[in-house]
């Protein structure tokens, strides 16, 4: 779940990002059918050991989904205590079955061909004004500037420390988004000095 | 879509993502509990960026996530978090964003802290839970009125983030008077 693709390549990377797409719809739309307890858990069991196949990088990955225990927990004692034991199974494993398989594609793909496979997608899009060309450059600003909004808001807290307050406050939040903003700002003319306008 | 709008609605989805992995502050009212929350940052974005913008810069972050960058909350992301049974409640941070410009908009109260706290109430509370809800039951088999106990254990958190919401917006159309928002 934690997004970051593998570092390792392996024979998953090889199939074009597209194709694992179709794949995880298609299985999300076939398993929503699925009633069958055996059935899921024999198929929970081929998406595991498809994770133990592409080596130890990819079964690490499983702790990740610690957090969603909770979630299938509570899920199974509600399932259990209003339908019982099978149709506890079911959910619970069904669950579990579309969330592995949709990070198989997460894990064997890169994120610049991940959104490279949306892009037919959202080509509509132009129709409301949103120009899929725009979105390359809207998801590089996002990738970038996290890191440095999280710098930014580091060195806001330090100079508010200093100065004797506590670990942070929600006093630094407004001038953080006028920073950014006015940063947004200067990116924009630098952008349409450089040429880049698109309306 | 102007090369301003476009690049401020980037850098506000690297700001949801930037919320969700490590500032930490604490509110007066909630007495040393910690706020950490990035529907705090989609409220956020309907009260700045306004309606249309704000939905789009939600869109773009979760988009960035489905590719894959682990910048929701707990360093999650990818496809996996759209096919687990909370996904309704990303799917409703599009709408809420889109509810809370909309309605900050419509109200311009005499108090802005009022105008902001309503609107994250209805678009970043009530319509999330709209999408979030019928979709966790749905999806994992539940009925209904579990899924809505389960949701409720998140309102007083959320409850406490729209006071946030609402102080922020005070100090900062206050401290910035350019950014547009104009009481009566």
């Amino acid at each position: 779940m934690i997004g970051r693709p593998l570092s390792k390549r392996t024979w998953l990377h090889f199939l074009p990002a597209g194709v694992k797409l179709l794949f995880v719809a298609m299985a999300t739309i076939i398993f929503f059918w699925v009633q069958n307890p055996i059935v899921l858990l024999i198929s929970l069991g081929l998406v595991l050991s498809v994770y133990f196949a592409a080596g130890r990088e990819a079964v690490l990955r499983l702790k990740l989904f610690r957090f969603l225990l909770p979630i299938l927990i509570i899920v199974g004692l509600f399932q259990f205590a209003s339908s019982g034991f099978f149709d506890a199974l079911t959910s619970v494993s069904r669950l579990a079955l579309m969330i592995l398989i949709a990070d198989l594609v997460t894990m064997s793909t890169p994120m610049m061909e991940m959104m490279d496979a949306f892009l037919p997608v959202l080509y509509p899009l132009r129709y409301i004004g949103l120009d899929p060309a725009q979105l390359a450059l809207a998801f590089a600003l996002v990738i970038r500037f996290v890191p440095v909004l999280l710098d930014d808001w580091m060195r806001r807290r330090e100079a508010w420390r200093a100065r004797g307050g506590s670990r942070g406050s929600w006093r630094l939040v407004a001038p953080w988004i006028a920073g950014l903003l006015s940063i947004a700002d200067r990116i924009a003319e630098s952008l349409d000095a450089r040429g880049f306008r698109r309306d | 879509m102007q090369t301003r709008d476009l690049v401020r609605v980037s850098l506000f989805a690297a700001l949801i993502g930037a919320l969700g992995l490590t500032p930490r502050f604490d509110l007066p009212i909630a007495a040393g509990v910690p706020v950490t929350a990035q529907t705090l940052g989609v409220m956020l974005a309907g009260v700045v960026l306004g309606a249309r913008l704000g939905a789009i810069s939600v869109a773009l972050f979760l988009f960035v996530v489905a590719c894959g960058a682990p910048l929701l909350s707990g360093g999650r992301g990818g496809l996996g978090v759209f096919a687990s049974p909370t996904a309704g409640y990303l799917a409703g941070w599009i709408a809420g964003a889109f509810v809370v410009g909309a309605i900050m908009k419509i109200l311009m109260l005499r108090s802005i802290f009022a105008s902001a706290f309503i609107a994250s109430t209805i678009g970043g509370i009530l319509v999330v839970y709209l999408f979030g809800i019928p979709w966790l039951a749905w999806s994992s088999g539940l009925s209904l009125k579990a899924a809505t106990i389960a949701t409720a254990t998140f309102l007083p958190g959320d409850i406490l983030k729209a006071i946030a919401t609402a102080m922020i917006a005070r100090s900062y159309f206050h401290a910035y008077p350019r950014a547009g928002f104009v009481p009566l």
